[in-house]
């Protein structure tokens, strides 16, 4: 488990004067000035075989150069430049077993090429990164049985049919066993209070209804760990106190490892006590997120603070 | 005015930025043609007395239709606009400075000129290089090549008449994709673009050539070889202004009325 | 295997069930795509109405030819539709989903559409290959019928491989994928006619590119004793190893969509 008063940052200069939660560095080696303490912290991290280690991980994408003028636009008719974009730049961080964790960073900062790294989609350039001792873009099929994946844009719910048929569908891709299906199905039926939705068409559901149905759907199968991107974009006060207490209460009573992206600072606050910052491709900051408070601010203005103090804002100050 | 010319410009640069589909297009454009001139050179190497038109005229007219593709063919029409009136987004534009009819219209033609213009040149180049009757030739006489462009304007106005007319109808139609799918097809039939209408038994066509369909590509492919000239060629021209107005002044009343329908209805 | 079939069968039943909260809409598209293609054979009718024959082809004969086309085609769409519109899967961030799920990729692909608005081309089929085998003069045998067996198998099976090559197309390029219509709409179009009337270089191409005229110009020559060399009858089967570097190409795709993202 996470130790707790650990505030470990690696790039960041001492502005916060946090300088007494420097108890820990992670991964010394890839921003030189190791320690003692770091080379334990690895070794020591490394025994307890964590649920997901990521280690100097590296992805950049060719991206053609898109221009605006009408000449600019005819002359790329016949040559285009490409150019090379660093999502990720030596991203490393460990993740223990049922641990909670929160990913943020700004639109574009790397957060979804994270996740596809570690959800099997997309293969790294370099780094090594292992989940549950499995490699994920190794042995697709054998390594996705494990987890589940809640992107919160994306319906994974058939549009027209009521949902109890989409999770039949998955019983059937997943293979899950039919008590096992029952089993969790009841849990979380009566957990998420999907009773009546069952029958619905997804295209008669509220956002909030989906959210609840779409999240039951990435636990049918019970996965060890669970990405939830944006799980709670769009939705009603109501449905988002029920979508933060249902994972709460997923990873306290079965230890389900929890990975969340959002751009929501209540959601971090609620959810976890961890935070990994992200910005242009690099591990900023990791650590809890109460000791970077300050004063009376709140939350989004802590994290709007932070953001701009590694000048990875969107919008200048 | 100047606020419709704005989705020229918007077209051309998205179309220009899209530089893989432009030369995707065009190599499908030349096999379709290479393919359909094939058929027609077997037929006519079957039964020559048989050809309606001479075989030159014949080839003229497929290479034609492929180079100007864009503007004539049925099925270019925006996914985007039937989306919005579906889902009453459409509505939105009703709050801008904008009238709905011209601005679909203008819309309409953007598409297909900017398509044109672009994918145009490459095709008819490659079709002039080609040898012997497989080839363009060059127009019957200067003022065939004169009418030609103008009975191309015409038609092309009629085209997007015609479709902004389609447009329309969805906002009364439960499948606008059913539809469209429908409304292509009779275009397809009765403009030529399955087989050119002289090729049609005498009785059919001469009631094809009254419908607005033979107003789009029918006039122009055939007027620049000289298989409709003179006074026909003059009368072709006079229908196809006729049915641009009457599509038009159609599209305009039924604009009305949804309008008046996504008032009250909400879409 | 048989979890496969299990699996793709809670597929379709979804997508009936779906369907039938669209009747309307459903119709509609099936009379629509009947409309496509009952056009493409109005463009031949009327063209036989001025002239008796094509090469050596007469007017049934032609139908026949172009009803077993359209029945392979319709076929592969019907089941394959999730390939040949795998662009929108890509676009819209779908195929992340089926990665992240523990079954084979074609499977999970082919389960995620399943076009039955394409029944009204299969009607037409049908009802144009009873017409040109009235017309055909055919003396069926066992042979005879086991090439149109051949034929539908060989064909079914090319165009779906074609339907994979355009959906691993769609991981390199999604603007150029305009260029499969050539192959597919292209091919349904321009099949009506059985390729030897194309010249002789279309049918080099479509021997040994793209084997099309395996399954449709050899196989149609045997059955109208235009030819009788039996061989002609199997090599609508030959045809069908076409799969083989289509699934190559798919795998490829998938690889470099796994590295390079989208």
């Amino acid at each position: 488990m996470w130790p707790s008063g650990g505030i470990i940052d690696t790039a960041m200069p001492d502005y916060f004067g946090l300088t007494e939660y420097f108890t820990k560095v992670l991964h010394g080696k890839s921003y030189g000035g190791q320690t003692d303490l770091a080379r334990y912290d690895t070794y020591y991290y490394q025994e307890e075989a964590a649920m997901i280690m990521m280690e100097d991980i590296c992805k950049s994408y060719h991206v053609a150069k898109r221009t605006g003028g009408f000449k600019e636009a005819c002359r790329t008719l016949f040559h285009r430049e490409y150019e090379t974009i660093r999502a990720l730049d030596h991203v490393s961080f460990t993740i223990e077993d049922g641990e909670m964790v929160g990913y943020i960073g700004p639109n574009g900062a790397g957060k979804s090429s994270t996740i596809k790294i570690l959800s099997g989609i997309l293969t790294p350039e370099e780094g090594t990164c292992t989940v549950d001792g499995k490699v994920p873009w190794k042995d697709r099929v054998s390594y996705v049985k494990d987890i589940g994946v809640v992107f919160g844009q994306r319906t994974q719910l058939w549009w027209d049919v009521p949902v109890i048929d989409s999770y039949e569908l998955l019983k059937d891709i997943y293979k899950i066993p039919k008590e096992t299906y029952h089993n969790h199905l009841e849990e979380l039926v009566s957990l998420l209070n999907l009773g009546e939705l069952l029958k619905t068409p997804a295209r008669q559901l509220s956002l909030g209804q989906r959210m609840r149905c779409e999240i039951a759907a990435s636990l049918l199968h019970g996965p060890k760990l669970l990405f939830l991107d944006e799980p709670t974009i769009g939705l009603d006060a109501v449905s988002k106190l029920a979508v933060r207490e249902f994972i709460l209460r997923q990873n306290r009573d079965h230890g389900t490892t929890v990975i969340l992206t959002t751009h929501d600072m209540q959601d971090i606050e609620a959810l976890t006590h961890r935070i990994i910052l992200i910005g242009k491709g690099r591990v900023l900051m990791d650590g809890n997120l109460n000791q970077i408070k300050r004063g009376t601010g709140s939350i989004d203005e802590t994290v709007a603070e932070l953001y701009r103090s590694y000048e990875i804002a969107e919008v200048g100050s | 005015m100047k606020k419709y010319l704005s989705f020229f410009r918007l077209r051309f640069l998205m179309n220009l930025q899209y530089r893989t589909a432009a030369w995707a297009g065009i190599a499908t454009q030349f096999v379709w043609g290479g393919l359909e001139i094939a058929v027609f050179g077997a037929f006519y190497k079957t039964q020559p007395e048989q050809f309606p038109m001479t075989f030159q005229a014949t080839v003229n007219y497929i290479w034609l239709q492929q180079a100007f593709l864009a503007l004539f063919a049925a099925w270019i029409l925006e996914n985007e606009i039937f989306e919005s009136i579906r889902d009453g987004n459409i509505a939105y534009e009703m709050c801008r400075p904008l009238h709905i009819y011209p601005m679909l219209f203008a819309r309409g033609l953007a598409v297909r000129v900017s398509r044109a213009v672009l994918r145009c040149f490459p095709v008819l180049l490659f079709a002039v290089v080609l040898p012997g009757p497989y080839g363009v030739s060059a127009p019957e006489s200067a003022e065939a090549l004169c009418l030609f462009f103008i009975t191309m304007i015409l038609g092309a106005l009629v085209t997007v008449a015609f479709g902004t007319l389609i447009y329309v109808s969805a906002f009364f139609t439960i499948s606008a994709q059913g539809l469209r799918l429908m409304v292509t097809c009779v275009m397809d039939f009765f403009n030529g673009a399955i087989i050119p209408l002289p090729f049609f038994p005498d009785k059919v066509r001469a009631v094809m050539e009254l419908l607005p369909f033979a107003a789009m590509q029918n006039v122009p492919l055939r007027v620049y070889s000289g298989d409709l000239a003179g006074r026909e060629a003059l009368r072709a021209a006079t229908l196809q202004i006729f049915w641009l107005f009457v599509l038009a002044g159609a599209g305009q009343l039924l604009m009305k009325r949804a309008e008046q329908k996504v008032r009250i209805q909400g879409g | 295997m048989r979890d496969a079939v299990k699996l793709y069968g809670r597929y379709v039943s979804i997508h009936v069930k779906s369907l039938m909260q669209y009747k309307v809409s459903f119709l509609l598209m099936a009379i629509a795509q009947f409309m496509v293609s009952f056009n493409v054979f109005l463009g031949v009718f009327f063209m036989f109405q001025r002239f008796s024959a094509v090469g050596e082809f007469t007017y049934s004969q032609v139908v026949l030819c172009f009803s077993i086309f359209l029945m392979e085609f319709s076929l592969a769409e019907c089941v394959g539709r999730g390939f040949d519109v795998f662009s929108t899967m890509v676009r819209k961030g779908e195929f992340d989903r089926v990665l992240v799920r523990p079954r084979g990729l074609i499977l999970q692909v082919l389960g995620s559409r399943f076009e039955l608005t394409r029944i009204g081309r299969m009607i037409q089929a049908l009802v144009m290959f009873v017409y040109g085998i009235r017309g055909s003069g055919i003396v069926w045998n066992g042979p005879k019928i086991m090439t149109v067996v051949f034929m539908l198998i060989g064909g079914t099976v090319l165009f779906f491989g074609i339907f994979l090559v355009g959906a691993a197309l769609c991981f390199f390029t999604l603007e150029g994928l305009e260029i499969m219509n050539i192959f597919t709409d292209g091919a349904r179009e321009y099949g009506k006619y059985p390729m030897g009337v194309y010249g002789k270089r279309v049918i080099q191409l479509c021997t040994f590119i793209i084997p099309y005229a395996l399954v449709q110009y050899y196989p149609l020559l045997y059955l109208l004793d235009k030819r009788r060399e039996p061989w002609l009858a199997v090599l609508p089967l030959l045809a069908a190893l076409f799969l083989i570097p289509s699934y190559g190409f798919w795998r490829f795709g998938v690889r470099r969509y796994q590295s390079a993202g989208s």
